[in-house]
């Protein structure tokens, strides 16, 4: 009962189907899960195995078919701009410029016009692009283009940010860098975020807990607490036994998952 | 080399064609009346900018032409909007419409000339037929077409259906709605023509009819060489507009 009261984000029984031809076929089942207020959570799993669906319905884009799934103990009901989802191709408006796009989720909220100008050249300055204010996304590299997305979620000042993949379309230099970008960030701001990503590295580099999936139906395989010395070292020797771990399992999900989809066919 | 293309190029294949257009009138094989040669036609643009009607003929054109295209687009872009985002009325709107636009504005003609009488209105409803389903589709497609994640963020910072509109779905879908509005210019300068060889005394339809009617054939030349330049001079109008626009969006 009273680790219902902390969550921030409490799952219970979730389940979701899509509607398909014949029975529909069953994305997610019965997943319990929850997150602590502050916590950066990793969800990892082979593809198809129902982490966009999670996202989703922890966004209000989906609604689940069965469960209980609650932010801040109320049930989620649809969007919400104190959740704000971060999307792999970013989602930026090209005929905005960046300062516009930052603009906005502000101007949405009400936001007076000089406050929220503010506002949005403060988030852009945290993520290091004010100098960039002006220009517009096809201006911009992939990695410029994301960190936009996150100084506008920012800019709003959520309580919960939602990504699905957000690094996966940039070169690995990129990638490392707003790693770091995102934990100086948090560290900062604090703000509940659930990561999705399949890049185990990623996870354990990120993750307070990393979540690992698996796919027919897709459901909660194991839950790994991440516990590595600040700053985390890539190379140090707890990371690749951790990396090791994680492997063997994500293995052994992923030949399961190709078993099963070997039989259906 | 992109003045050789841009410039010359196209001067020398006009050129060749008007001397070629000479040649076989000089032949001599058809009398002047049934193959105009091009010297008469120029005398027939001289003789109608003398008389004045060359500039009422294309300014009276001109005017129908704006006023049954802008309807069109008045009428056609907010209802294309609507239908693009309301599914369940473009379902039941789609087969009627679907029906409706492969019929040529001409067949309406006999109900049209009924319903509006004569003057100016049959040839202004025609030319709004003509434009309107090009841009009504292309602006239903457009706003379908409108990237789910645009609509996601949106919806995610709690934008009202007014601002998802303007800031949104418009901006987005404007590139899309841009090329019908552009095909609907040709579609409806086509129909001008047959709009006002109907109907009206007046404008460059109307001045192929009577001059046929006069037995002048120079003159009907005369009308078919202004509705093709001015058809140009429209065409590259709207290019430039469109052009402007989208530099003003700042869009790739
Ligand atoms: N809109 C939908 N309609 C029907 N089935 C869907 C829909 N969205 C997802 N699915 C199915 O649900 C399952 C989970 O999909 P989901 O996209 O959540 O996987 P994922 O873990 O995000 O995969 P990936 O790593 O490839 O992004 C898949 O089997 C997919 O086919
Ligand atoms: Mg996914």
């Amino acid at each position: 009962m009273n680790g219902r009261e902390t969550a921030k984000i409490r799952l219970d029984g979730v389940g979701k189907r899509f509607r398909a031809k014949g029975d529909g076929e069953t994305a997610l089942s019965r997943v319990d899960l929850e997150i602590a207020a502050g916590e950066l959570i990793c969800l990892v799993g082979p593809s198809g195995c129902g982490k966009t669906t999670l996202i989703n319905l922890l966004a209000g884009f989906e609604r689940p078919s069965e469960g209980i799934l609650e932010i801040d103990g109320r049930a989620v009901t649809g969007p919400d701009p104190d959740h704000i989802m971060i999307f792999q191709d970013y989602g930026l408006f090209p005929w905005k410029t960046v300062l516009n796009n930052v603009l906005f989720g502000l101007r949405a909220r009400g936001v007076p016009k000089a406050e929220a100008r503010e506002k949005a050249l403060d988030a852009l300055e945290l993520v290091g692009l004010r100098v960039a204010a002006d220009r517009h996304p096809h201006e911009l590299s992939g990695g410029m283009k994301q960190r936009v997305a996150i100084a506008r979620a920012l800019a709003v000042e959520p309580s919960v940010l939602f990504m699905d993949e957000p690094f996966a379309a940039l070169d690995a230099f990129t990638r490392i860098h707003l790693q770091d970008e995102l934990l100086r960030i948090w560290k900062e701001k604090r703000t509940t975020i659930v990561f999705v990503t399949h890049d185990l590295d990623e996870a354990i580099y990120l993750g307070q807990r990393v979540v690992l999936m698996a796919p027919y139906p897709g459901r909660i395989q194991r839950i790994l607490h991440i516990r590595l010395p600040e700053p985390r070292e890539r190379t140090g020797e707890d990371f690749a036994r951790i990396r090791r771990e994680l492997f063997e399992e994500f293995h052994l999900v992923h030949k399961q998952a190709q078993d099963v989809s070997e039989y259906s066919i | 080399m992109p003045t050789l293309r841009e410039i010359f190029l196209p001067l020398s294949g006009f050129l060749i064609f008007i001397l070629a257009w000479h040649g076989v009138a000089a032949l001599g094989l058809y009398s002047d009346y049934l193959f105009p040669p091009p010297l008469a036609v120029a005398q027939g643009i001289v003789e109608l900018l003398r008389g004045g009607e060359l500039w009422d003929y294309t300014r009276t054109s001109l005017l129908r032409f704006a006023a049954g295209y802008g309807a069109a687009v008045f009428v056609a872009v907010p209802l294309g909007l609507l239908l693009g985002r309301c599914t369940l009325l473009w379902h039941a709107l789609d087969p009627l419409i679907q029906i409706l636009r492969p019929v040529s504005p001409i067949a309406w003609f006999p109900l049209v000339s009924l319903w509006f009488g004569i003057g100016n209105l049959p040839a202004v409803v025609i030319i709004f037929i003509a434009a309107f389903y090009p841009v009504l589709l292309s602006t239903v497609a457009a706003v379908r077409n409108v990237s789910a994640v645009y609509l996601k963020v949106a919806a995610n910072f709690g934008a009202s259906r007014r601002d998802v509109l303007w800031n949104v779905i418009v901006p987005a879908a404007f590139p899309q709605i841009a090329v019908g509005l552009h095909i609907a210019i040709g579609a409806a300068w086509i129909f001008l023509v047959a709009g006002e060889m109907l109907g009206v005394r007046s404008g460059l339809g109307y001045l192929i009819i009577d001059s046929r009617n006069n037995l002048r054939t120079d003159l009907v030349m005369v009308g078919i060489v202004l509705i093709g330049l001015l058809g140009l001079v429209i065409d590259r109008l709207v290019s430039f507009g469109e052009k402007w626009v989208k530099r003003q969006w700042e869009m790739p």
